[in-house]
């Protein structure tokens, strides 16, 4: 197990050090000058000059590049030019409600798409079944930010429920994480649907049956845990996505989240922010991918005794 | 998105012709493979269905100056409120069919936005998972076949861009190269590719170990000639399925880069960039979002269907398990 989570990490090395290096390679190409946004509209052209140097923006490719990972190694990830605060600072009030975001969604894929992906397997090719693959493939096509504004339309604003937007109170997540779980959970229905049957029809779950045990006994305790493990697996594939999506229902609910700061970065040109944004971001999905891993070595043995 | 496409013992499509037949060889009295296929997806009714809303919608962008009502960005006068309002269908105030769909803010006609949005939504789609397929076809098996050091390195590169979070990788990319329709494309394919170039890769990996493979090496074979004339073919079906998908994940990411603003510019009328102005009046006129998003929802459902179905006939032994 400590291997495993002790290579992972190793393995994770190289593909942030490859994460910084890829922004920071757009951000030297970007065609808006960052010293010009700094300074302003109206500041003198020496001024901008002094600002760039100020800023090391005058320095060659690779003194900049390790200059930051020295600083950001170091916990500091610079000011944001626009606000004047410390990105980290600015990253980390952010932090909670993207969290809250995150689990929230996850909780209602989970929550919703594994029953209906076991429900649709057990009953395979009846009714049921059809319809429930229908509405998940219904799910997987709607737009998320489209189906977050119907959800405030019916449920926030017909039929007065729950808050027009904004962040605070459990009460506010409840459509945000709506929005950003349900066509995850239509996917994960459809994963779940199709592990399941894969696992149905092996030998072990016929015997399991064969020994007389009940057939939802044989499903829950033979099937189940099994067919789980794919979607571990999905999840972890999932998580560039989601965590991608998240930027939409931010964007939809007015969510004081870490997407909209890095979208608020993006249009101001603010390139410490940016930086800053986009670097943690992926560090989420880089440490989300391990931690799944790990999960998926806890409920597999063969993943955590095997090579691979 | 899907996990049978990622592991490559379970997907056995090659096993689906004689050993190492190319798709397109036919003997004289034999089905050829495509007319198998073709065969196989008539008879799935989703898929068909999928594949008839495809053409329709393709038609629909197509003859969009023909169906289409108005000029998609005509601001009528009669095409608001008295107070400056968006006006709602005009079948159902009497108005007869001047605004079968409503208006917008700004007294365009919604369905003929739509109707040409479709045009927009398409080229982006097509297009970008052209070169999405073409990208990760040529990293995934360029890395499969030929090991390393291109193996590690390309890999490792694939998963960096993995990494990042889709969205935001397009928004910074699109921002940086400014946004109109080329551009938007080439991120499109260049954030999308790496799914492609795992699966391809896998089949690689898998495929490379088969006898045919160690057969014509043995004839004397370079390994550029087994890679393009043995292992692409044998690519073709996965190819065929994720240029169907891949579809329908490229306009979802246009539609979303249009909703976040930084998507193909106005007044060109994009189905993400409606719903964005929509937002603003979602309250009073419903209509500005629910109907181009019901058009973006058909046009993914519709790609998703088709490129289902393809699955199922290209590949019968997973028939019916998604």
């Amino acid at each position: 197990m400590w291997t495993l989570l002790a290579r992972r990490i190793l393995q994770a090395i190289p593909v942030l050090i490859g994460i910084s290096l890829i922004t920071f390679v757009l951000i030297y190409y970007l065609p808006a000058d960052p010293a010009r946004m700094y300074a302003g509209p109206s500041a003198t052209v020496d001024t901008v000059a002094r600002i760039r140097h100020e800023l090391g923006l005058d320095q060659p490719f690779w003194v900049q590049y390790t200059r930051y990972i020295g600083r950001v190694l170091q916990g500091d990830w610079g000011f944001s030019y626009r606000k004047q605060i410390a990105v980290t600072e600015l990253i980390l009030s952010r932090v909670p409600y993207t969290l809250a975001l995150i689990l929230g969604g996850i909780f209602v894929e989970l929550a919703i798409g594994l029953p209906v992906g076991i429900a649709s397997a057990v009953a395979r090719g009846r009714w049921a079944d059809r319809v429930g693959m229908f509405v998940a493939l219904i799910g997987v096509s709607a737009p998320p930010f489209w189906l977050g504004l119907l959800l405030l339309y019916w449920f926030g604003y017909l039929i007065p429920i729950f808050p027009l937007g904004g962040a605070g109170s459990p009460v506010h997540l409840v459509l945000p994480a709506l929005t950003a779980g349900l066509g995850g959970a239509a996917w994960y229905a459809r994963m779940m649907r199709s592990s399941m049957l894969d696992i149905l029809a092996t030998d072990y779950v016929r015997t399991a049956r064969a020994k007389g045990r009940a057939y939802f006994a044989a499903v829950l305790r033979h099937a189940l845990p099994n067919a789980l493990n794919p979607i571990i697996t999905m999840a972890g594939m999932d998580i560039p996505w989601f965590i991608g999506g998240v930027v939409l229902v931010e964007r939809v609910f007015n969510w004081p989240g870490l997407g909209r700061l890095a979208v608020e970065a993006i249009e101001t040109v603010d390139v410490p922010l940016i930086l800053g944004t986009v670097i943690f971001t992926s560090l989420m999905v880089v440490f989300s991918g391990i931690l799944i891993d790990v999960v998926q070595g806890l409920v597999d043995p063969r993943i955590r005794y095997g090579q691979h | 998105m899907d996990i049978t496409q990622l592991d490559p013992h379970r997907r056995r499509v090659a096993d689906l012709s004689p050993e190492g037949a190319s798709p397109g060889a036919i003997a004289p009295g034999e089905v050829s493979y495509f007319g198998l296929i073709w065969r196989r997806l008539r008879r799935d009714r989703t898929a068909m269905l999928g594949g008839m809303l495809v053409a329709l919608i393709s038609l629909a962008a197509l003859f969009a100056p023909a169906l289409a009502p108005h000029d998609p960005s005509e601001q009528f006068r009669d095409g608001l409120t008295p107070d400056g309002q968006p006006m709602p269908s005009t079948l159902l105030t009497d108005g007869g069919a001047r605004f079968p769909l409503g208006t917008d803010a700004n007294g365009r006609d919604l369905l003929s936005r739509i109707l040409y949005g479709a045009q927009v939504s398409l080229i982006v789609g097509v297009l970008a998972n052209t070169l999405a397929v073409t990208l990760g076809t040529l990293i995934g098996s360029v890395a499969g076949f030929f090991g390393d050091p291109l193996e590690t390195l390309l890999m490792r590169f694939t998963d960096v861009m993995m990494a990042f979070p889709t969205l935001l990788l397009a928004m910074a990319l699109v921002a940086i190269l400014k946004p109109n329709l080329w551009i938007i494309i080439l991120v499109i394919g260049v954030v999308y590719w790496t799914w492609i170039a795992r699966v391809v890769y896998g089949q690689v990996l898998a495929l490379r170990e088969r006898d045919f493979v160690t057969a014509t090496r043995a004839l004397g074979a370079g390994r550029l000639f087994i890679l393009v004339r043995h292992i692409l073919p044998q690519l073709v079906p996965t190819i065929i399925v994720w240029g169907t998908l891949g579809i329908a994940t490229n306009v979802m990411l246009e539609a979303s880069l249009s909703y976040l603003g930084i998507g193909v510019q106005p007044p060109t009328p994009s189905w993400g960039g409606m719903i964005q102005q929509g937002q603003s009046y979602y309250r009073t006129a419903p209509w500005m979002v629910i109907f181009p998003g019901l058009a973006i929802m058909l046009t993914v459902f519709a790609f998703n269907l088709l490129g289902d179905g393809l699955r199922d006939a290209l590949d019968p032994t997973q028939r019916g398990t998604l």
